[in-house]
């Protein structure tokens, strides 16, 4: 039987790493993720995880790490947050595109300076062209099984691409939730054990990363891209398997309440459950408003967005980072531009919000409701609002 | 990889573009960065062979006679070869075309 307990949902992600039986865990501790690798160093302190697990000096050196030994066919994790996700980034470049299915969690935060240790998504958003697959989710059940869910969808032979699974720092990284761990031999039915097709071993050389002039770089890059494509297909199967064992069900858009709505917010992360709330409210009152989130952010789901708000008037989008002196939060651009060439498509109206740590209450999403409709029907001179900043 | 590097097309690339053949860079023609040629002079060589020993590209070799010669296939016109050359016997020049 599956266990239900209380449990905080960073020690929640270690013991999802635990359930996945990872062989090497590389990793730097950093607010607020820290709580996820002090729980893996105890579990293979303790024995319960059979891994090595490697304290290194930075997270340059942490995602180093994990490329070598998810090259010589380890199943690899690892964790970071905001400065430390920065600290990789040219890393991060090196394992997607050496096929490396390394699975990372990563608990969303601001970026410095000013120093901030609380969540929003400008790290995430800075790291959103690496050609990882990243997902999103919003609670700590939703965590644990996209944990599991990252390492199947990676390490498809089909695949073989690394994942992030962003969670909010702090507002889910560090509350205490009911999440309901399955049984081993269930994990064990859905998580085959990892088998890399070219490992790195002394017995017959292989040259990983290497050299390529112009004349060899556009085909690799163009290998990569409809390789990260093609993901989505197996991600899809792989919710689909997932919750057919599991009688959980995930998909790259979300949708609550949206069906006949007008007027439909859009969300990544945990706010989305606060936007739930807000959305019942509005309801309540009689109000045509819905909300969808995106939960696959990499590869983009393109197809289910547009099927998703093609009947919706106004579309308003939640950014929590700003692309300084652009069009807007990345997430509102990318929603715009995969909707222009539609023939019928919502207004789209961006909002930036949340950011380092800011809440955003369920009185706070009606507000942006209001102002975004008002905008839609008005107009406005500035390409974007900042919800709650004091002028 | 069996087909020269300006055909692949981006289905030939293996997984992660990774090298499962050994010692393929022999295959790399290092020579089209060249903008001078080393002409060797066998009337001014002694033979001594400190070309061969300096050459950072290790594409000097010795000849049947004793004279020396470097391989155009991976020369990179870099020169070291004839300012240590002791009498002046290799000199740089100019890649026309």
């Amino acid at each position: 039987m599956a266990k239900k307990v209380g449990i905080e949902v960073s020690l929640a992600v270690a013991e999802a790493a635990k359930l996945a039986n990872a062989d090497v865990v590389a990793a730097y501790p950093i607010t607020p993720q820290t709580h996820i690798v002090e729980h893996l160093a105890e579990l293979v302190a303790n024995g319960e995880l059979d891994a090595a697990y490697i304290p290194v000096e930075s997270e340059h050196s942490a995602m180093s790490a994990c490329l070598g030994s998810s090259a010589v066919g380890a199943r690899t994790f690892t964790a970071t947050a905001g400065q430390g996700l920065e600290l990789m980034h040219e890393v991060l470049y090196v394992a997607s595109a050496m096929r490396l299915p390394v699975v990372m969690a990563v608990a969303n935060r601001a970026l410095s300076s000013p120093l901030s240790v609380w969540g929003d998504q400008s790290d995430v958003m800075a790291v959103r062209d690496t050609g990882w697959i990243q997902l999103f989710v919003e609670n700590g059940q939703e965590t644990v099984d996209n944990v599991l869910c990252a390492f199947r969808m990676g390490e498809d032979p089909r695949v073989l691409l690394p994942v992030m699974v962003h969670l909010d720092g702090f507002y889910l990284s560090h509350v205490i939730e009911a999440v309901l761990f399955p049984e081993q031999s269930q994990v064990d039915k859905f998580l085959p054990p990892f088998k890399y097709p070219l490992p790195l071993h002394p017995d017959k050389p292989l040259t990983m990363g290497a050299f390529a002039m112009p004349v060899l770089y556009s085909e690799v890059k163009k290998a990569q891209e409809v390789n990260l494509e093609a993901a989505k297909e197996v991600i899809l199967e792989c919710w689909g398997e997932f919750g057919k064992l599991f009688g959980r069900n995930y998909s790259p858009v979300e949708r609550y309440r949206s069906d006949d709505a007008r007027v439909l917010l859009l969300t990544l992360g945990g706010f989305s459950e606060t936007a739930m709330t807000a959305v019942d409210r509005m309801q309540e009152e009689g109000r045509e408003v819905g909300l969808v989130r995106l939960r696959l952010w990499r590869p983009f789901p393109f197809a289910e967005l547009r099927q998703a708000v093609k009947n919706a008037e106004v579309l308003i989008v939640l950014d929590r980072a700003i692309s300084f002196g652009g069009p807007g939060g990345p997430v509102c651009s990318e929603v715009r531009s995969a909707l222009y060439g539609e023939e019928k498509r919502p207004k789209v109206i961006g909002f930036v919000g949340g950011l380092g740590g800011r809440d955003i209450t369920p009185a706070g999403f009606e507000e942006i409701v209001n102002k975004g409709i008002e905008i839609a029907q008005k107009g406005s001179d500035k390409e974007f609002e900042i919800y709650g900043v004091r002028e | 990889m069996t087909k020269p590097e300006g055909e692949l097309t981006w289905k030939d690339i293996d997984i992660g573009a990774i090298v499962t053949e050994p010692g393929n860079a022999s295959q790399y023609r290092t020579g089209d960065w060249r903008s001078e040629r080393p002409i060797f002079d066998s009337k001014k060589c002694i033979k001594c062979g400190i070309c061969y020993i300096f050459c950072p590209e290790g594409c000097v070799e010795q000849k049947a006679e004793g004279y020396f010669d470097a391989d155009l296939f991976y020369c990179k016109g870099c020169g070291i070869c004839a300012r240590e050359c002791w009498t002046g016997a290799i000199t740089m020049v100019a890649e026309e075309e």
